[in-house]
């Protein structure tokens, strides 16, 4: 008798768990898939990054970059680049699925919704990190900027700002996947959406750039924690309403 | 009876805004440091007031929508936000001008007027997405899930900009935030301001509301009629 009750005790929670694996390993599965798709490809990654490294070359006729100028200037200018390649990576988030109803495919198979939007918000994420990597690189070089004194705090500030970025644009990547003008219609969306994060990774960029501690700005972290953890469970409980109805 | 409800409104609205208009250009003295231009007060503030609680609101119709999957719901978020739109306009305008008088630039990138603006662009992608989809369901349903992100999205704009260094607006001036700095008789006309522009507010979602079921009236007969 005792076992008995014991085991339907278990076996509540142990089926919750079965159901958080499987949620678990379809995300990965779909994140996992996007991934391998990219780097088969690497159109995304190839054209985003050739794109960015256009953006910084501009840059530098735009502002005349000597070192005062560019302290001031270093976090706004990176983010920036950053949201205009990030666009590109986002834009064929979903709009990739839309060739032979791939989309329709991946909602009728198990993985939920919710399962479907964070596995491609992971995949977009891994993508979009590598892609700022190697601009940060590419901007040190160019402008002549240090950020390897800095460099833990900065990860830590691209991987909340990029999460934000990339939460908000694989929604929007998903919204605007069947509208007539969707290239266009992405950026318009979620640049004015972006404007909280951006300016906490920028003036917090900025500062780490100009060698300043991470410890005196921990409001802006805060801004920025907030608003990942807000818009993420926005994104799952409404991904439903946009992809399935 | 709808017809009538939106007459009264308006006959109510006319006598209240004579009256402020009135008090407010003939009555009120002149400000010790900004002379008149001070009474665009009276226009700026109030307007960007009810246009922040229109967009909440038609959130909040949106989620009725969500729930109910009527396209009436649909329809009046719509509606309210288009309308919260305009008086959003109408803030940023009378705040151009206002700056220009005390600051001496048409846009001094003041937080409070940038947070309006960006608020003021996430709602105008929101209507500009309407117009991109045919459908009125998709429609309903996406502009409902951008109604949703759009209004906390604000929300966060509004607080966070207030933590930059580019305040240049007076903080909290009314007195239930202050604890009565400024004057009874420079505030009460303020809030009936609030009042006339709330009353503006749904006299024209009214008249909006009442233009889409004719064009949804027309639809249907031009359906009837080639059937």
């Amino acid at each position: 008798m005792k076992q008995e009750a014991a085991a339907k005790q278990i076996a509540p929670s142990a089926s919750l768990r079965e159901t958080w694996f499987s949620f678990l390993s379809q995300t990965l599965t779909i994140a996992g898939k996007d991934l391998r798709a990219e780097w088969r490809t690497k159109e995304a990654l190839n054209a985003s990054l050739a794109f960015s490294t256009v953006i910084l070359v501009l840059f530098s006729f735009a502002l005349d970059p000597n070192p005062e100028m560019l302290q001031e200037f270093s976090g706004g200018l990176l983010w920036l680049v950053f949201l205009f390649a990030g666009a590109l990576v986002l834009n064929r988030s979903f709009a990739r699925e839309m060739q032979n109803d791939c989309l329709d495919a991946l909602l009728a198979s198990p993985v939920p919704p919710a399962g479907l939007f964070l596995g491609k918000t992971l995949a977009n994420y891994a993508l979009l990190m590598t892609l700022e990597f190697l601009c940060l690189a590419e901007f040190g070089l160019l402008f002549n900027v240090r950020w390897l004194g800095a460099v833990g705090p900065l990860m830590l500030v691209m991987a909340l700002g990029t999460w934000a970025l990339t939460v908000v644009g694989t929604m929007f990547s998903a919204l605007t996947v069947n509208l007539r003008l969707r290239e266009v219609m992405l950026p318009v969306l979620v640049y004015p959406m972006m404007v909280p994060p951006m300016m906490a990774a920028m003036i917090l960029t900025t500062d780490l750039l100009a060698g300043n501690a991470l410890a005196g700005n921990m409001l802006w972290v805060r801004v920025l924690v907030g608003f990942d953890v807000i818009f993420t469970l926005l994104g799952v409980s409404l991904i439903d309403t946009v992809l399935v109805g | 009876m709808r017809n009538r409800i939106l007459l009264v409104l308006t006959g109510a609205f006319a006598v209240l805004i004579t009256w402020n208009l009135k008090n407010i250009l003939l009555n009120l003295p002149d400000e010790a440091r900004q002379d008149a231009i001070f009474r665009i007060l009276y226009f700026h503030a109030p307007a960007g007031m009810v246009a922040l609680i229109g967009f909440g609101i038609g959130m909040a119709f949106s989620g009725v929508y969500l729930a109910t999957k009527n396209l009436y719901w649909d329809t009046l978020a719509a509606s309210t936000t288009e309308v919260s739109l305009m008086l959003g306009a109408i803030n940023l305008v009378t705040g151009s001008i206002w700056g220009r008088q005390q600051w001496g630039v048409w846009w001094a990138w003041d937080a409070r007027l940038t947070s309006m603006l960006v608020c003021w662009l996430i709602f105008a992608g929101y209507l500009m997405m309407r117009r991109a989809v045919e459908e009125p369901d998709t429609r309903a349903r996406l502009s409902a899930v951008i109604s949703v992100f759009g209004t906390v999205n604000a929300w966060f704009v509004y607080k966070v900009i207030e933590w930059t260094p580019r305040l240049q607006h007076p903080g909290p001036v009314l007195s239930f935030r202050t604890g009565g700095k400024i004057d009874h008789t420079l505030e009460t006309p303020f809030y009936w301001m609030v009042l006339a522009y709330l009353l503006l507010g749904v006299i024209l979602v009214m008249i909006r509301m009442r233009q889409e079921s004719i064009t949804r009236e027309i639809d249907s007969l031009r359906r009837l009629a080639h059937a």
